[in-house]
C-alpha cells in the first residue's frame, strides 16, 4: 500500500509504460474500445428508453377502457345474446366499489364505433368528423394539449349543456383559413350550430381518435343524439400505484354482477388497459438496457483480458529486464506491484478515454436525433452509478489479470532471466 | 585485514533428468576485504556457478557462505533481493543496461531499490558516471553508447549501491582488448580505493591485472596464488 502512493513507484511505472508506446497504445485500446462500447450502448439504450418515456409522457400510463357486448351465456333468467346496457350511473357505482379509481368518465361517441360520423359546415367548407361526448374529467387522465387561447370542456358547459367544441387541429384547417383564429367562431355540427372553444393539439393518448376529431360535452351530446342514460363506453384511469390490471378485473367483476351477467361471461363486457401495453414497451427497454449492460461487460472484460494478453508477453519480452532489477535489489513483491500497476493504469486511462470519447459520440447522436419527434430517443446519458461500476470493475479486473503476468514476472529466477539472450 | 568473503566446504549439483551434474565439489576459499581476485578455469569448471552462489541468486546444495560476518542461508527471495541490493554491485558480460532508460536512470536503479529519493539518486548516480568519464552521457540511452561505454555504465551502477563485493563475470567478455584494458583500469582504480571485487575471467592478461588468481578445474580449486599485479594503464596506449 506504501509503494501505491511513492512518487518513486509511479516515476517507474510512467518510465516503463512511456518508453514502451507501442506497446502501451495497443494494450490501451483493447479497453478503450470496450468501455466506449459500454458507454455508447448503455447510452444508446438509455435514450431510447427516455424516447419511449417521452412518446408516452401524454397517456395515462393506468387507463383503461370498459364497454359492454352481447351476453353469451345464459344467467339469472336472462336468456344468451341479451344487450347488456352500459349505464351513466354505473359510473358512480364502480366508482364507489373500487377504491383504485381516481377518474371514471363515460363517453358517447359518433362515427368512432359506428354510426356516420358528423357532417360538419362552416360557410362554405364543409367535412365529416367524428364525434365525442366528453367529461371534463378526460383532461385530467390524458393531458389535452389545447392551442394558446383555447380551453377545453369545463363544467359549467357540461352543466348547462352548452353548445360549445373543441376541434382538431385537422378540423381547423380544413374549415378555416390560415390565419384565421378558430376560437370564438360558430360551426354546424349536423343541424346544430357549436361556438368552438379551442383546438386540440393532436397526440396519441388513447387506443383510438385523430387528429380530426370534434368534442363536445357529455350533456349535450346527450341532448343531441338522445341517448338519456346509456354510455358507449367507461375510460377509467386508477392511482399511480394501483395495479390497473386488478382495476381492470374489478371493473368487469363490478359490471357483471350489476348487469345480471354470469361471472364467466367473458364476452359480455369488454375492456382494454394501456398499462398494460406500456409495461410491456418498457418492459422491452429494459430488455436493451440490460442487454446493453451485458455485451458492454462482455466488451470490457474483452478489453481487460487484452490488457492481460499483452503484459504477459511484454512480461516475455521484458524477462531479462527484470532479472537485471532483480539483480540489482528489486523484491518479488516490488516486480508484482510494478506489473500490476501498470495493468492498473493502463486500465483506468484506456477507461477514462473510452468514457470520454463515449460521452462524445452519444452526444453527437443527440445532437443528430434532436429534431426528430418521431424518433424515440431522447437525451440519452448512462447513470454515473453505472460509469463508477464499470470504473470499479476496470480496476478489479485490471488487478485480477495484472495477477497473472506479475506472477509469471517472480516465477522466473533472476539468474534464468538474465542468461536469457 | 577483516575477512570478506568466507567459503566453506562448498557443493553445488545440477539435476539433469536422472543425471547428476555435480559442478562445484567442496570449494574452500577467503577473501580478505580490498581484494581483486581473478576466478580463472575452462567452460564448464564452475567458475560462473560459483560467482552466482557468492551474488545470491544462485544456492548451493551444501556448505558455508558467510559475508562479512553475515551467514547466507536459507534466503527467500525477498530477502535474497535486499542483501544483493545493499551487499553486492554485479558487472555482467553482456552489461545488462535497460535498454529504454538512459545511462543516468541505470546508475540510478538500484538506488531506486534502495528506497533513495529521486533527487538524491540522481546526484548520487551522476557522481558516479563522472567518475568513470561519462558524464556528457548521462542522458543517452545505452544503444547510443559503445561497448566500452556500456561496461563502464554497467560498473557505475554496480558501484552506486556502495556494495561490500563487486562481482564482476567476465566483464571483457564482449570487448576488444583496448577497451578491456580500459575497463580493467576502472576495475583497479576501484579496487585501489579499498574496495572487494571478484573477477571471472578465463583470459589470462585480465587476470594478471588482479591480485590474486584462484584456478578452478572440475569444480574444485586446483591452485590459488597472489601474484604482482599488472597495471593495466601500462598496455593503454
Amino acid at each position: 500500500m506504501r509503494l501505491l502512493f511513492d512518487k518513486n513507484t509511479w516515476q517507474e511505472i510512467f518510465g516503463s509504460i512511456g518508453k514502451n508506446k507501442t506497446r502501451t497504445i495497443i494494450t490501451v485500446v483493447g479497453v478503450l474500445w470496450g468501455i466506449f462500447i459500454y458507454i455508447a450502448l448503455a447510452g444508446a439504450a438509455k435514450g431510447l428508453d427516455n424516447g419511449f418515456e417521452r412518446n408516452f409522457e401524454t397517456v395515462a400510463k393506468n387507463s383503461l377502457w370498459a364497454w359492454t357486448n352481447r351476453t353469451s351465456m345464459p344467467y339469472g333468467g336472462y336468456k344468451i345474446g341479451r344487450a347488456v346496457p352500459l349505464r351513466v350511473g354505473d359510473a358512480d357505482v364502480l366508482r364507489n366499489r373500487i377504491p383504485d379509481i381516481e377518474y371514471i368518465a363515460p363517453v358517447n361517441t359518433k362515427g368512432v364505433f359506428g354510426g356516420d360520423a358528423a357532417l360538419t359546415v362552416r360557410g362554405l367548407k364543409s367535412n365529416s368528423y367524428p364525434v365525442y361526448g366528453y367529461f371534463p374529467d378526460i383532461a385530467k387522465m390524458a393531458t389535452q394539449k389545447i392551442y394558446d387561447g383555447g380551453r377545453f370542456i369545463n363544467e359549467e358547459d357540461m352543466a348547462s349543456a352548452r353548445k360549445v367544441c373543441v376541434i382538431g387541429e385537422r378540423v381547423q384547417q380544413e374549415l378555416f383559413e390560415k390565419n384565421e383564429n378558430p376560437i370564438g367562431a360558430y360551426i354546424r355540427v349536423e343541424k346544430v350550430y357549436f361556438e368552438v372553444i379551442g383546438v386540440n393539439k393532436f397526440t396519441q393518448t388513447t387506443p383510438f381518435g385523430s387528429d380530426g376529431d370534434i368534442f363536445i360535452p357529455f350533456n349535450t351530446f346527450k341532448k343531441l343524439y338522445n341517448t338519456g342514460d346509456s354510455a358507449q363506453f367507461f375510460t377509467i384511469s386508477a392511482y399511480d400505484d394501483a395495479d390497473v390490471v386488478q382495476v381492470e378485473k374489478d371493473v368487469k367483476r363490478v359490471l357483471k354482477s350489476i348487469h345480471r351477467v354470469h361471472p364467466d361471461d367473458e364476452r359480455a363486457i369488454g375492456s382494454f388497459n394501456l398499462g398494460e401495453i406500456f409495461g410491456r414497451i418498457m418492459g422491452f427497454a429494459q430488455g436493451i438496457t440490460f442487454l446493453s449492460l451485458i455485451v458492454g461487460l462482455a466488451t470490457i472484460l474483452a478489453g481487460v483480458i487484452g490488457i492481460g494478453n499483452i503484459l504477459l508477453i511484454s512480461v516475455k519480452e521484458r524477462t531479462k529486464e527484470l532479472g537485471i532489477r532483480r539483480a540489482l535489489g528489486a523484491t518479488p513483491g516490488e516486480v508484482r506491484t510494478l506489473i500490476i500497476l501498470e495493468s492498473v493504469f493502463l486500465t483506468m486511462l484506456a477507461g477514462v478515454i473510452g468514457i470520454v470519447l463515449g460521452a462524445g459520440v452519444l452526444n453527437l447522436i443527440n445532437n443528430m436525433t434532436a429534431d426528430t419527434t418521431d424518433f424515440p430517443y431522447t437525451n440519452p446519458t448512462v447513470p454515473i452509478p453505472l460509469v463508477i461500476g464499470a470504473l470499479l470493475i476496470m480496476v478489479i479486473l485490471g488487478t485480477l489479470i495484472g495477477l497473472i503476468p506479475a506472477q509469471r514476472a517472480v516465477s522466473i529466477k533472476p539468474i534464468d532471466a538474465l542468461r536469457e539472450e | 585485514m577483516p575477512t570478506m568473503i568466507e567459503i566453506k566446504d562448498l557443493h553445488k549439483s545440477y539435476q539433469m533428468g536422472s543425471n547428476s551434474l555435480h559442478v562445484l565439489k567442496g570449494i574452500n576459499f577467503k577473501a580478505e576485504a580490498g581484494e581483486l581476485v581473478a576466478i580463472m578455469g575452462s567452460s564448464g569448471s564452475g567458475k560462473s556457478t560459483l560467482l552466482n552462489i557468492l551474488g545470491m541468486l544462485d544456492e548451493a546444495n551444501s556448505g558455508d557462505y558467510i559475508l562479512d560476518g553475515v551467514p547466507i542461508k536459507n534466503l527467500n527471495e525477498t530477502k535474497a533481493a535486499q542483501y544483493r541490493n545493499k551487499f553486492l554491485g554485479f558487472v555482467f558480460q553482456s552489461f545488462n543496461l535497460i535498454n529504454y532508460k538512459t545511462a543516468l536512470e541505470n546508475v540510478a536503479l538500484p538506488l531506486y531499490y534502495q528506497k533513495v529519493g529521486r533527487k538524491e539518486r540522481e546526484a548520487k548516480a551522476m557522481r558516479y558516471l563522472e567518475q568513470v568519464g561519462l558524464r556528457e552521457w548521462a542522458n543517452h540511452l545505452p544503444s547510443e553508447l559503445s561497448g566500452g561505454q556500456k561496461q563502464r555504465v554497467a560498473i557505475a551502477r554496480a558501484m552506486a549501491s556502495e556494495p561490500k563485493v563487486l562481482l564482476a563475470d567476465e566483464p571483457t567478455g564482449a570487448l576488444d582488448s583496448t577497451t578491456s584494458y580500459e575497463v580493467m583500469e576502472l576495475i583497479q582504480q576501484i579496487n585501489d580505493q579499498g574496495n572487494t571485487i571478484l573477477v571471472v575471467t578465463h583470459e589470462e592478461d585480465i587476470a594478471h591485472m588482479c591480485k590474486r588468481i584462484i584456478h578452478l578445474r572440475d569444480g574444485v580449486i586446483v591452485e590459488d596464488k597472489k601474484i604482482k599485479q599488472k597495471r593495466a594503464s601500462e598496455y593503454v596506449q
